[in-house]
C-alpha cells in the first residue's frame, strides 16, 4: 500500500492527534454525567460549558448559549428546517438552493410531500447564487430560507449576509449550513446576520458524531429531539462529553489556523495544483467560483472520460480525492451541484475534486502533478470520445 | 468504494484489445456522453468461417465499464458469429468473477454492442449504433426501452425495480417510470391478482362493502402512482355514483389536478369498481 495522500477534506478530515488527547480522559477517567448532582459527574458541566464559550468563539457568537451541541451535521440542519416551520405553522412556504446538501434537501423534500411550497434558488454557470431569483420568490408566506455557505463539491462561498438581508425583510428565519465554511473561512454569524447555523467537528479535525448548531438568541425555536432537559431543554440526550470536548478542542486549533497564515498557505498549494493541472492538461474545466471559494477546494473537470476510473488510477497511487460522476454517487446521474450549474455532459461525468488541508505539503501536490497527467493520458486512449472528436 | 474482484481491477489497469479495427468488418456503439458510458467494439471476422479473428474496443466509462469491455474482446476472440452471438451480459460478469449489482448495466452494455456489432456484420459492416425501439421507450432518461427490461428481467432472473434499475440504469434518474417497470416484472414474472371469486355488483355492495373497495383500489392502483409525484388522494364522501375526493401533497394546487381526477382517478374507478362512477373533488 503506497503511502496515503489524502486530498479529499471536503469529506472528512483528520482528527488532531492534540483534538484526540483533550477527549481521552472522558471516557474511562471522567465518565460522569454532567447532569448528576455529584461532583464526579458535575464537573463536566463546566468542561462542556468551557466547550461551547471555544465554539461560540470560532463564529463569534454573542451568547455562548446560542451554541447546542448536536451529534452531526445532519441533525442540525433537520433541527433548524422542523423547528422554524413548526414554530411559524401558518407560513407554508419555505425555499432552500439546488445546490445544498442531502441533510437540506431532503427534509425540503418531505416537507413539500407535506404540502408545503418549496422553492429552489438556482446558481450560474460558476456555481454562484442567484439572488434575484430569491427576491422574486420569498414572500410573507416563507417561514424559513435555507442556504449553504459553501459549497462542499466547488467550494464555491455564497453571499450570505446579503441573503439574510433580503430574508430578514420579509421576516423569515434564514439558516445555513456552515460545514464548508468553518474552519476554512471566517464566520461571523454576527456580522453575516444569520439565525441558526450548523457546523461539524470532523470537518475541521474535530472528531465524527459531534456537531453544533448556532441558534441566535430571540429566534423561535422548538427541540428536534425531545425529553430530558440537557441543552437547556432544546436537544435531549446525556451530553457526549468527550466527543463535545473533541469540537472544543478543535475550534480554538481551527481558529489559530485562520489567524496565523495556515490557510493561506493552504490557498497557495491549492492554486499551484490547479495551476498545474490546468498548464499540462488539456480539455480541462475548473468547476466553481474562483473569486469566492474556500482556500482548500479545487474541482476541475476532465473532458471526455470518467471520474470513478480516475479515481482508481488515483488510488493506486495512494491519492485520495472525490468525484461528482454518476459511478460515485450511488445514483446514475452526475452530482445535482453540477447539473445546477449546467456543466456540459462531457466535462460533469469527468470531475474530480481536490480538497486540500494545513496537513497537504508541497511533495504531495508534486507527486499529484507527476501521477495524474499519464492517467488522463492512458483513459482518454481507451475513450471513444477522445478520437472521435 | 466498489468491491471489484482481481479480475476487474486487472482488466481495468491492463485493459486488453484497446482501440478501433481498421476497415473493421463488423462495428458497434453504445451509450453516449449523456449517459456517463459509452462502448465502441469493432469485430474483424473471416467471412469464409464466421469465425471472429479479431476484437478492439474504446470505452468511456468507470473501472468495471473498461473491464467488461476489455473481457468481451477477448471472450468473443476465436467464437464464430453464432456462438459470439449467445454470449450474454451473465456471461461477461461471470468471467470478470463478479461486479457488484450497481454495476451490471455495464456487463449489459458490453452484451448491447455486441448485438450491435454482429448485425453491423451481417449488414455488410456499416457502424450500428445500438438503439431501443423509440415507441417502447420506458425510462426516458436512459433511453431503455420495454423490451431491454424485459431481456433483462429474463435472463437474470430480476423480481425487483431496483434490480432492474442495477441492471438496465432504468429508473436510475428521475424514478418516474417505476411503476412502469413494475408493471414489466409482474407481467414477465407472472404475478398477477387472483380476482375475488365472482365479484359482486357495485349496485348490490352495501355503503360499507363501496367504500372499502374504492379505499382499496385508491390504496393499490392510484396512491402508488400519486405518490410518484409526491402527492396522494383521500377518499371523503360516497354520493350514489359520484366519489367525493380530496388531492394532498403535490398533487393539491397542481395545474394538471384536473386531469389527474378525471383521466386517471376516474378511468381506474370506473375499470375496477363500477363503469358509471364519476370523481369529483371535494
Amino acid at each position: 500500500m503506497p503511502k496515503v495522500v489524502y486530498l479529499d477534506n471536503n469529506a472528512t478530515t483528520q482528527c488532531s492527534p492534540a483534538v484526540v488527547e483533550a477527549m481521552l480522559p472522558y471516557f474511562s477517567e471522567k465518565y460522569g454525567n454532567a447532569s448528576s448532582m455529584h461532583n464526579f459527574g458535575g464537573e463536566n458541566r463546566h468542561v462542556i460549558e468551557a466547550a461551547r464559550h471555544q465554539v461560540a468563539q470560532l463564529i463569534n457568537s454573542a451568547y455562548d448559549d446560542e451554541i447546542i451541541f448536536t451529534s452531526c451535521a445532519s441533525e442540525s440542519d433537520n433541527t433548524a428546517i422542523f423547528s422554524a416551520v413548526r414554530s411559524y405553522p401558518h407560513k407554508k412556504h419555505i425555499i432552500t438552493s439546488a445546490v445544498e446538501h442531502p441533510a437540506v434537501l431532503e427534509p425540503f423534500n418531505y416537507l413539500e410531500s407535506q404540502g408545503y411550497r418549496v422553492d429552489h434558488i438556482g446558481v450560474d454557470e460558476k456555481g454562484r447564487f442567484n439572488l434575484e431569483q430569491l427576491k422574486q420568490v420569498i414572500d410573507e408566506e416563507t417561514a424559513i430560507v435555507s442556504v449553504m455557505w459553501a459549497n462542499s463539491e466547488t467550494g464555491t462561498i455564497f453571499p450570505i449576509a446579503e441573503i439574510a438581508k433580503i430574508v430578514h425583510e420579509h421576516g423569515a428565519i434564514f439558516h445555513t449550513d456552515a460545514v464548508q465554511a468553518v474552519g476554512k473561512i471566517p464566520v461571523d454569524v454576527q456580522a453575516a446576520g444569520v439565525d441558526m447555523l450548523s457546523l461539524s467537528a470532523h470537518k475541521f479535525h474535530g472528531p465524527k458524531g459531534v456537531g453544533a448548531l448556532y441558534v441566535k438568541r430571540g429566534t423561535r425555536f422548538l427541540p428536534y429531539l425531545m425529553g430530558g432537559h440537557q441543552e437547556k431543554h432544546r436537544r435531549a440526550g446525556t451530553e457526549n462529553v468527550p466527543y463535545i470536548v473533541g469540537l472544543g478542542q478543535a475550534a480554538v486549533l481551527a481558529q489559530q489556523r485562520l489567524k496565523d497564515g495556515t490557510m493561506q498557505k493552504v490557498a497557495a498549494l491549492r492554486d499551484e495544483l490547479e495551476q498545474g493541472i490546468l498548464s499540462m492538461i488539456g480539455d480541462v474545466k475548473l468547476n466553481g467560483d474562483p473569486e469566492h471559494r474556500v482556500p482548500n477546494t479545487t474541482n476541475i473537470s476532465f473532458g471526455y472520460i470518467e471520474g470513478e476510473s480516475i479515481l482508481m488510477f488515483l488510488n493506486e497511487f495512494g491519492i485520495c480525492a472525490s468525484s461528482g460522476s454518476a459511478c460515485t454517487s450511488g445514483s446514475l446521474e452526475p452530482s445535482h451541484v453540477l447539473r445546477a450549474m449546467k456543466v456540459p455532459f462531457q466535462f460533469a461525468h469527468g470531475s474530480i475534486r481536490f480538497s486540500l488541508s494545513d496537513q497537504t505539503t508541497r511533495e504531495e501536490i508534486a507527486l499529484v502533478l507527476k501521477e495524474l497527467p499519464p492517467i488522463i493520458k492512458r483513459l482518454r486512449e481507451i475513450s471513444p470520445f477522445s478520437t472521435m472528436k | 468504494m466498489w468491491d471489484y474482484t482481481d479480475k476487474v481491477m486487472d482488466h481495468f489497469r491492463h485493459p486488453r484489445n484497446v482501440g478501433v479495427i481498421p476497415n473493421a468488418d463488423g462495428t458497434g456503439q453504445v451509450g453516449s456522453l449523456v449517459c456517463g458510458d459509452a462502448l465502441r467494439l469493432t469485430i474483424k471476422v473471416n467471412r469464409q468461417t464466421d469465425v471472429i479473428e479479431d476484437a478492439k474496443f474504446e470505452t468511456f466509462g468507470c473501472a468495471s465499464a473498461i473491464a467488461s469491455s476489455s473481457i468481451l474482446t477477448e471472450m468473443v476472440k476465436g467464437k464464430t458469429i453464432a456462438e459470439a452471438s449467445k454470449i450474454t451480459n451473465q456471461d461477461i460478469a461471470d468471467a470478470l468473477g463478479s461486479l457488484p449489482a450497481e454495476k451490471m448495466h455495464c456487463s449489459v452494455m458490453g452484451m448491447e454492442a455486441l448485438e450491435a456489432a454482429v448485425q453491423s456484420y451481417r449488414n455488410g459492416g456499416a457502424p450500428v449504433v445500438f438503439e431501443q425501439e423509440a415507441e417502447k421507450i420506458v425510462c426516458h432518461c436512459f433511453n431503455v426501452s420495454e423490451e431491454a427490461i424485459i431481456k433483462a428481467i429474463r435472463s437474470n432472473h430480476l423480481t425487483t425495480v431496483e434490480d432492474v434499475t442495477h441492471f438496465t440504469k432504468a429508473g436510475g434518474a428521475c424514478g418516474r417510470c417505476k411503476g412502469e417497470i413494475q408493471k414489466i416484472l409482474d407481467k414477465v414474472n407472472h404475478v398477477c391478482s387472483i380476482p375475488a371469486s365472482a365479484p359482486k355488483k357495485y349496485e348490490e355492495m352495501t355503503l360499507v362493502e363501496k367504500i372499502k373497495k374504492i379505499e382499496q383500489v385508491l390504496e393499490e392502483d392510484i396512491r402508488p402512482k400519486l405518490n410518484l409525484d409526491g402527492g396522494s388522494v383521500e377518499l371523503v364522501d360516497l354520493d350514489g355514483h359520484t366519489v367525493k375526493v380530496r388531492l394532498i401533497g403535490m398533487c393539491s394546487g397542481c395545474a394538471g389536478a384536473q386531469g389527474t381526477l378525471k383521466n386517471f382517478i376516474e378511468k381506474v374507478l370506473q375499470d375496477r369498481v363500477c363503469a358509471q362512477l364519476t370523481v369529483e373533488q371535494a
